[in-house]
């Protein structure tokens, strides 16, 4: 079932790439049929996947001899983690096909592209053959490129190419890692569960791993590898860079826990503690330059940053609360930076046309749209990690998990976070609150669609089922670090 | 003469080349004397593609494989010149549409020679063959790329072409001529007996080096690189195709059969860190120097022929990464990857051609909104820029990832990855000038007052079909790597 949402996506994108190219109702429509298609298949697939799977087993969907010759398999599979993560890929479609319904330059493609991307974002989420995740992994860089070069705002080519071009790097750097491995083997197979099998030596796990690691990490946002993120993010029309924060930046740490942790368990324990390091000075950086930001769409690139940090964080814990809190942020931060990015880029940019702070801020939007700023209030509270919101169940585990192995940084880490809630605040107060009480700009605003209406209740929705119930995601994540694949990465020692 | 009459039945794909080269020449002499020239094109384009399709229709029906000390008809070589008549096929079509002459005749007739040298020259075992076939290509390629009689640069391009030619032919006779002194013999097998029993005199590496700056030049790699930018600007559009593509696969085959054939004890080594005399490191330092030259050169560009030339550069670099390979993989490797490339230059020359015809000058800014102007033709040049770019699922980047795969696993210990790393990062540069051609043709601005033009059915035929190619080879690369181990294998080349 899973392995559908994959296949809906790209049908989608082909049938949209077909229809004419003025029709941009039917366009809409079959984007979002097409999104929550794939929604209900993941959620299909979740479901089924809790009911039948032994619990946190790795359950095969699909395995083909693809490429004999070099021992390429088609193998799709799927355990708790990669389901937690495509259900955060169909909701975060659903919600960017709503937030761009206002899309009229070329629907079609935009789109057509917007398909193309998230399907192969499943891919990735669901592959466990290197070769084919590192496929749908290059796929995505593409429709990437092109929706902020076409559809994006300030500085929209610069942007796009500076995003093409890291993502590239990043993957080139993966691609070295991988070929070693693989020869390094015996040139046999590209199977995730195969490779794991190898015993690599520890002199190679130690640069093996630094290369693919840091190769997926720069989509994840590692401190000093972010810089795409924050230009990529307010170059890019919203629903792509709700994508980008959503869900691109979750390849990146998937990637980093799948396959580099998976593979090179003895490097990974060489450079956690650098890693871990790198983690929480992006926490603090990305939080910092968030607090002096003057264009609203960069605070939230920057918050990205920080909340990435996180995750990055979890993972080099290698305990299994911090490893449990890493993916479950991963989920929130999804949810929460769509959620963020929509408000600021559709619901604030497109009424009032201007994201800088000091121009908002007579417009007094709290008065003159009260459903934006009670969305914006709420989502940053989600963002600032309140308890009742998602991230508050993820951080926490982070933070716990962190505690037992690196204290200090800890402490850094939770300066993050009271760096966190002090930018929001100020955002708040600047963007939705006019001083003095004074009366409201005299301008005219559309008001809030529909779509957007669903959107933000989806979003919104889900950051708080999961705040008030994490057991949810937790019943998925929690039997999965325990399946041979991961267990060995915080039990110490292969199994 | 018994025995030539013994050859007269083989080798009839290569008569029927020769003889509709001579059929062309007639028929414009005669019965087409007075048409037009669109006529006359018309007429004798469909009879010398009529002679290639009756060329390859023989070699598919009649499997008559024989050896002798002159030729050698092999699975392998019958396939590569099925290759070869395909793509010239594809050259011939192309020219119906191109106005750059009144003499289609002999235009008709110097490409279907030059056919056949490709074809012999694939064939020869004997180095004064070898040599034949050589200028029964090359001489032909001088006058084609002078072609255009009104056209400065391609007189200028056909100049230096001649030049570096006949000095790089010059060298390779040379060399043959000091691997006859040293071995006393002509044929490939007998020279690399002769030099593995016999100590390696220093002469011996004159020879390797003369011999290979020959090739090194046909196959236009650095530092032997400088016609190509020229040649592929100033030539008439289909004959830059022609010798971007199938003169670029029978190059490297040629060159592969005397480097790992004739010079195979002379290997020398090109581990990192443990260089020895030898072809490796010699084949190492211009792959290198193609691959940044090229690639470097190539950002900026204007001019989207020279983009390609100098793209080309770079792709001959990563091709003679496939010199490095473990045994079982290299040729498989090697050939795959020229002949999908060769199908993807051509179609991209292709698009070029045709843009050229419509009347926009050959700068990137007038590709500019090609994307509106012309859609079907501007999504088959978006798949050649990025499978040239190496983004699956394309050939381009499957032909990559074999080749890389295959040059990690040449050497004990990861001994050539330091070449791998290079090419992979030489790779990563490379998308930012292929994003650029495409952002012209999808994100520029339509200039003014430029209506739709639509391209003719003869030229968007092959083109579209190229295009498929492309996906489909990348898609499913199973199939031609099957034919080539099969072809491989039952031509019993042993390296």
């Amino acid at each position: 079932m899973p392995a559908w949402t994959i296949y809906i996506s790209f049908l989608g994108a082909a049938a949209l790439a077909l229809l004419p190219p003025e029709s941009r109702r039917a366009a809409r429509i079959m984007a979002l049929l097409t999104a929550l298609a794939g929604l209900a298949a993941a959620l299909g697939g979740a479901v089924q996947y809790e009911r039948h799977a032994p619990s946190g087993a790795l359950v095969d969907l699909v395995n083909l001899s693809w490429i004999a010759d070099l021992g390429i398999r088609y193998h799709l599979a799927a355990d708790g983690i990669s389901i937690t993560l495509v259900l955060l890929t169909g909701i975060a479609a659903v919600a960017g096909v709503l937030f761009s319904w206002n899309i009229e330059h070329r629907t079609r493609e935009f789109f057509a592209l917007y398909l193309a991307l998230i399907g192969g974002v499943y891919g990735v989420f669901l592959s466990f053959d290197l070769f084919l995740l590192f496929v749908f992994y290059e796929l995505a860089i593409i429709p990437k490129y092109f929706l902020i070069a076409f559809w994006g705002s300030t500085r929209r080519e610069y942007g796009a190419m500076k995003l093409a071009l890291y993502s590239l790097v990043g993957s080139a750097m993966v691609l070295i890692g991988l070929i070693a491995a693989y020869v390094v083997s015996g040139s046999r197979a590209f199977d995730l569960l195969e490779l794991a099998k190898f015993p690599f030596a520890p002199a190679f796990q130690n640069w093996a791993f630094l290369l693919v690691f840091v190769g997926f990490a720069v989509l994840a946002g590692l401190w000093p590898f972010h810089t795409w993120a924050p230009t990529g993010h307010v170059a890019a029309p919203t629903a792509a860079s709700m994508l980008l924060a959503g869900v691109v930046m979750k390849l990146g740490a998937y990637g980093a826990l799948r396959v580099a942790m998976t593979l090179f368990p003895d490097g990974l324990r060489f450079w956690q503690n650098d890693i871990a390091l790198l983690a929480v000075i992006g926490i603090v950086y990305g939080g910092s330059v968030a607090l002096v930001q003057r264009d609203l769409k960069f605070v939230i690139g920057y918050s990205s940053v920080s909340h990435m940090g996180f995750v990055l964080l979890g993972l080099m814990t290698l305990t299994q609360i911090g490893l449990s809190g890493a993916v479950l942020q991963m989920f929130s931060h999804g949810i929460v930076a769509g959620l963020l990015f929509a408000v600021v880029g559709r619901m604030i940019y497109d009424r009032a046309h201007t994201r800088e702070l000091s121009e908002l801020q007579p417009m007094n939007l709290s008065v003159l749209a009260p459903f934006v700023a009670v969305t914006f209030v709420l989502a940053g509270a989600a963002s600032m990690g309140l308890p009742g919101f998602s991230g508050f169940i993820a951080e926490l585990q982070v933070l716990v998990g962190a505690w037992a192995v690196f204290p200090r940084l800890t402490l850094f880490a939770g300066v993050g976070i009271l760096v966190g809630i002090a930018f929001m605040l100020r955002v708040w107060i600047k963007a939705l609150f006019a001083e003095n009480d004074a009366k409201p700009a005299a301008i005219q605003i559309e008001p809030v669609s529909i779509p957007e209406r669903a959107g933000a209740f989806l979003l919104l929705g889900t950051t708080i089922l999961i705040g008030l119930w994490p057991g949810l995601l937790l019943d998925l994540i929690n039997p999965t670090l325990h399946s041979p694949l991961i267990q060995p990465l915080w039990k110490g020692g292969l199994p | 003469m018994n025995s030539s009459l013994d050859w007269m039945i083989p080798l009839m794909p290569e008569e029927l080349v020769i003889v509709s080269a001579l059929a062309a020449l007639v028929l414009d002499l005669s019965v087409v004397r007075r048409k037009t020239v669109a006529v006359r094109a018309a007429v004798i384009g469909t009879m010398a593609s009529l002679g290639c399709l009756a060329a390859m229709l023989w070699i598919a029906c009649w499997h008559d494989y024989r050896t002798s000390e002159m030729l050698a008809l092999t699975p392998l070589t019958q396939f590569l010149k099925m290759v070869l008549l395909a793509l010239t096929l594809v050259v011939a079509v192309l020219s119906f549409g191109a106005r750059f002459s009144r003499h289609v005749g002999e235009y008709f007739a110097l490409l279907l020679l030059a056919a056949a040298g490709l074809m012999l020259l694939i064939s020869s075992e004997n180095l004064l063959v070898l040599f034949i076939a050589l200028e029964l290509l090359s001489v032909p390629l001088y006058v084609l790329t002078a072609f255009n009689k009104t056209s400065l640069p391609s007189a200028e391009a056909a100049l230096k072409y001649f030049l570096f030619g006949s000095v790089a032919a010059a060298f390779t006779l040379f060399g043959i001529s000091l691997l006859y002194g040293l071995t006393g013999k002509l044929q490939l097998g007998a020279i690399a007996e002769k030099l593995a029993t016999q100590p390696v005199e220093p002469v011996c590496y004159a020879a390797l080096v003369m011999t290979l700056a020959g090739f090194a030049f046909k196959v236009a790699v650095a530092p032997f690189h400088f016609w190509a930018p020229d040649v592929y600007q100033g030539a008439p559009a289909p004959i830059a195709c022609f010798i971007a593509s199938a003169s670029k696969v029978a190059s490297f085959f040629v060159l592969a059969r005397i480097i790992l054939v004739g010079f195979g004890p002379l290997h020398g080594s090109a581990v990192w860190e443990g260089f020895r005399a030898g072809w490796m490191p010699l084949l190492a330092v211009v792959a290198v120097l193609s691959m940044v030259v090229g690639n470097i050169a190539a950002l900026v560009q204007t001019s989207v022929k020279r983009l390609l030339a100098y793209s080309a550069i770079a792709h001959g670099g990563y091709a003679l990464l496939a010199f490095f390979g473990n045994s079982r993989q290299m040729l498989p490797a090697l050939f795959f990857y020229v002949i999908t490339y060769s199908l993807t230059v051509l179609g991209a020359f292709a698009v070029v051609a045709v843009v050229e015809n419509s009347g926009s000058p050959d700068r990137l800014a007038g590709w500019a909104g090609l994307g509106r102007r012309a859609p079907l033709l501007s999504a088959c040049m978006f798949v050649f820029m990025l499978s040239l770019a190496g983004i699956p699922p394309l050939s381009g980047f499957f032909g990559k990832f074999y080749l890389f795969t295959a040059a990690a696993a040449g050497a004990p210990h990861l001994g050539m990855l330091w070449l791998v790393i290079v090419a992979v990062a030489a790779s990563a540069i490379s998308l930012y000038y292929y994003l650029q051609v495409l952002k012209q043709i999808y994100t520029g601005d339509l200039p003014a007052g430029s209506a739709p033009f639509r391209p003719s059915h003869a030229a968007l035929l092959p083109i579209a079909l190229l295009a498929g190619l492309v996906i489909a080879f990348g898609c499913a690369p199973g199939w031609l790597l099957g034919k080539l181990s099969f072809v491989l294998n039952s031509s019993g080349f042993q390296f």
